[in-house]
């Protein structure tokens, strides 16, 4: 590995937009994406913002676009990128920039309030025991995986690039609510809501949103595609309409 | 003021983690006000790291469990040192905290008749621990924070609090800043509730992420509140040493709670070689007993691979010192080899150990699965802190409460793995309650504007020394290099006095830092910030540390390696003297009641 690589790093203005500039630093053997950064913060560029806190893949603070992919910096090696070239690292592009490398997410924080909450049907026993099969919450926890980096939110062309953020929920959301779906003790319904609020018909089923998954969970095979099926086993099936008018 | 915008809250909580959101939960519930100020966004605290589960003896894999048990488990670990009514709560309150988790969408791993799953722990005499694989932190802080906000509690992302101001001695309200625009707020309250976890980032090896920087404790030590304990610092045994980038980082003991062992450089399984007295009647006699305990056999013994953290810690720290590490600086930990014992280990490790797999594979290059880890100890949790009422929480500060890792009593001289998301529930709810039930019953306080006006220009000094001044980043360095080679695992009064030394000088340096630049989202500053906080939790660390000539627990000393029974009554205390600056003393640990003391004795065959 060489002992030396230029990153490519996004700056704010602090009037608003930005540009590259180029941070050469010592890189060694099993370092990742925002080790380099570190660096470059710790001895170049002291007012350089990065918003991390675990790093190790679990917390889902450092999303970022590394050579134009949406990665986490913390789980991004060295090793696994080609530094011949400059590697460019900038904020996640989908939502508003904060400054340098931070962006300001908090629009998922709203979105989520909007998503019914659990409401749980009565225990099993009364200490308030549960009885469960692991088998029914197999899929709930792969959904449940999620460290809300947002990279699934940052790739959707929903929210990309026709920038939906007022009619459609995006991947980690129906994420969120396919969990809850799907979870054996919730009794809520948000089968009509995922139509009518969601915007879960924008979603044309392209699959970006699982390919840039850290977790790995396979966001719309497991998770949308199912409640696309609610919607329409609710809504557009003949049959169902049928009955719904005769009862 | 012109320059701060104020809140007014009945409570305010401080963190976000699992102890903040817990007490959150319940200060809402009870019909007050709440604001919840956190250091990152919403879900990243460092309670999302937690790996191996929270105990609670619900008995649902052995019912021979109670809360009995627990207790006595705890104190065992804690070498009596705990302050036995957190214990005792603990002990029979975290079911209940744990079991209503699942209506508010946790969803725990379960055993074959659908109840919650409980695995083995160190020091925990039955499977106790309720688990999702081994995300259960992950778990813990995404059920709290989803439930928190719905309830009306407002959240205030990203904000860092820099002061804490009384009014007539008792709790009124904080000075913040906000990482995004770097502007100062002020937040007025009846009742103050600190939950700012721990200090990692004072020792250059840790499992703490950026925020374990001990604001909580700086802030409380800072207004006049007694610390105690804070010589006991708990390393954890296994933490990551390669690469250098990811050093320090956990590698949950749910590896040897599902099997795995510690080896040397040799091969040999030294764990074997070393048992304290008290561990031996429940301790395995060969590898095969402790395989058999590992897969859930009620008349086997633990493995000497899950005895208290402490104790493991020491003994991969000896066999290192020795000449029997790994190339790295560590020693082995395999549970590779439990295809030996298994079919389809791979898939089963995969299953069981999910982000540990994920976590070698991506950062290291390893298989869990065919390899041995290299792993070694890493600085991991503070048992002292702030000192607490047992049943309430408040501190020696009316008005001021704590709770989670930020308090101390609970764990003693060393933590048990497992206990501590359970404190997090358990004495979260205890201190939402009692914060509440105080905002009740008093005026709202008045907030000195000049003394916050104060804490402002102080924090922005560093701006004034510009780049000429000390960097923040080489101090923190410093400090950690300091901390970790001079008051880390084994300790001696030579070294721990030359650390002294150079905290003082470190102290010297602080005020000399410098930065230049604007505020918003000013890394630099914010360490600078930070600093202070560090600097207070590594002071009280060490005189603490000096002042126990013993071993016992957490903390180990070269040159008193056994323990002193003088020393077994007395909890150090910490507390700032005006003009003196930072004093030690001793104070007694009130006797248990009868009662609890049966208990202990009904537990120790």
């Amino acid at each position: 590995m060489k002992d030396r690589a230029t990153f490519r790093i996004w700056r704010t203005q602090p009037g608003g937009g930005g540009g590259f500039r180029d941070y050469t630093t010592a890189v060694s053997d099993g370092m990742v994406v925002l080790d380099a950064v570190h660096r470059i913060q710790a001895e170049q560029a002291p007012d350089l913002a990065v918003r991390w806190n675990c790093k190790a893949g679990k917390c889902g603070s450092c999303s970022a676009e590394v050579n134009g992919r949406p990665r986490l910096m913390c789980m991004t090696r060295l090793n696994s990128i080609d530094l011949d070239a400059p590697v460019t690292v900038e904020p996640m592009r989908t939502f508003p920039p904060i400054k340098d490398l931070v962006t300001d997410v908090s629009w998922n924080f709203k979105v989520k309030k909007g998503v019914r909450k659990i409401t749980p049907r009565k225990p099993d026993a009364p200490d308030g025991t549960y009885r469960v099969a692991q088998r029914d919450v197999d899929r709930v926890q792969e959904f449940r995986k999620c460290i809300e980096c947002f990279l699934c939110q940052d790739v959707c062309h929903v929210l990309r690039e026709h920038a939906k953020f007022d009619e459609f929920i995006g991947p980690r959301f129906f994420v969120y609510a396919a969990q809850l779906e799907m979870n054996p003790i919730d009794s809520a319904d948000r089968v009509r809501d995922m139509k009518e609020k969601a915007g879960i018909g924008y979603c044309n089923i392209t699959k970006c949103c699982t390919k840039v998954c850290p977790e790995h969970i396979h966001i719309t095979d497991n998770a949308i595609i199912p409640l696309k099926e609610r919607v329409v086993d609710r809504f557009y099936d003949p049959v169902t309409r049928l009955l719904h008018m005769l009862r | 003021m012109a320059s701060a915008t104020t809140y007014t809250y009945d409570v305010l909580v401080i963190g976000a983690g699992g102890a903040g959101l817990r007490a959150a939960i319940e200060a809402a519930n009870s019909g007050v006000t709440v604001g919840l100020i956190c250091k990152s966004l919403l879900g990243k605290a460092h309670t999302v790291m937690a790996e191996g589960g929270m105990a609670a003896a619900m008995g649902n894999n052995d019912d021979r469990d109670n809360w009995k048990v627990h207790f006595a488990d705890t104190m065992r670990g804690g070498q009596y040192m705990n302050n036995w009514r957190m214990a005792e709560i603990h002990a029979k309150e975290a079911p209940d905290r744990v079991r209503e988790l699942e209506g508010w969408g946790a969803v725990f791993d379960r055993t074959p008749d659908g109840r919650i799953n409980q695995r083995n722990f160190g020091g925990h005499r039955y499977p106790r621990l309720a688990h999702v694989g081994d995300r259960t932190g992950l778990e813990l802080i995404r059920t709290l924070q989803d439930h928190t906000v719905y309830l009306g509690a407002t959240v205030h992302m990203e904000h860092t609090v820099i002061e804490l101001m009384l009014d007539g001695g008792k709790a009124a309200g904080v000075v913040a800043y906000d990482r995004e625009r770097g502007r100062f707020h002020l937040f007025a309250a009846k009742a103050i509730i600190l939950a700012t976890g721990g200090a990692g980032r004072a020792y250059k090896v840790t499992s703490n992420s950026w925020e374990g920087t001990g604001d909580g404790i700086g802030l409380a030590y800072r207004a006049g509140a007694e610390l105690i304990d804070m010589e006991f610092v708990q390393f954890h045994p296994t933490g990551m040493v390669w690469p250098p980038s990811v050093r320090g980082l956990l590698v949950t003991e749910g590896v040897r709670g599902e099997g795995g062992v510690l080896k040397n450089s040799e091969g040999r399984r030294f764990m074997f070689d070393d048992i304290p007295d008290n561990y031996k009647p429940q301790t395995a006699s060969d590898a095969e007993e402790g395989w058999r305990y590992t897969q859930g056999d009620k008349n086997a013994r633990r493995p000497p691979e899950l005895l208290t953290r402490d104790h493991v810690a020491r003994c991969i720290n000896r066999e290192v010192k020795s000449g029997r590490g790994s190339p790295h600086g560590g020693v082995y930990l395999d549970i590779a080899w439990i295809k030996e014992k298994l079919p389809h280990a791979e898939e089963h490790i995969k299953r069981k150990l999910p982000s540990m797999y994920h976590q070698f594979k991506e950062l290291a290059d390893l298989d869990i699965t065919k390899e041995p880890m290299e792993i070694g100890p890493t600085m991991h949790y503070m048992m002292g802190g702030i000192r607490v009422d047992g049943d309430s929480q408040m501190t020696t500060i009316p008005g001021l409460f704590a709770a989670g890792e930020c308090a101390s009593g609970i764990n003693g001289a060393n933590r048990l793995g497992g206990n501590s998301l359970s404190d997090l529930i358990v004495f979260g709810k205890r201190a939402g309650e009692f914060a509440a039930q105080y905002a009740r019953g008093i005026g709202q306080p008045r907030l000195d504007e000049s003394a916050a006006e104060r804490a402002i220009k102080e924090s922005l000094a560093a701006f004034e020394r510009g780049s000429h001044g000390e960097n923040p980043y080489s101090l923190q360095q410093d400090l950690q290099e300091s901390m970790n080679n001079l008051v880390g695992i084994v300790r001696t009064e030579a070294e721990m006095q030359e650390a002294l030394g150079k905290i003082q000088q470190f102290q010297e340096r602080w005020t000399r830092v410098g930065i230049e630049g604007h505020r918003e989202y000013h890394s630099g500053w914010h360490t600078a910030l930070d600093l202070r906080n560090l600097l207070v939790v590594s002071e009280a660390i060490t005189r603490s540390a000096i002042e126990r000539k013993e071993s016992r627990g957490g903390h180990f000393r070269e040159d008193y390696p056994e323990k002193v029974a003088a020393f077994g009554t007395i909890n150090m205390m910490v507390k700032q003297v005006p003009d003196r600056g930072m004093a030690v003393s001793r104070v007694p640990i009130p006797p248990m009641p009868d009662e609890l003391k049966q208990v202990i004795e009904e537990q120790k065959t």
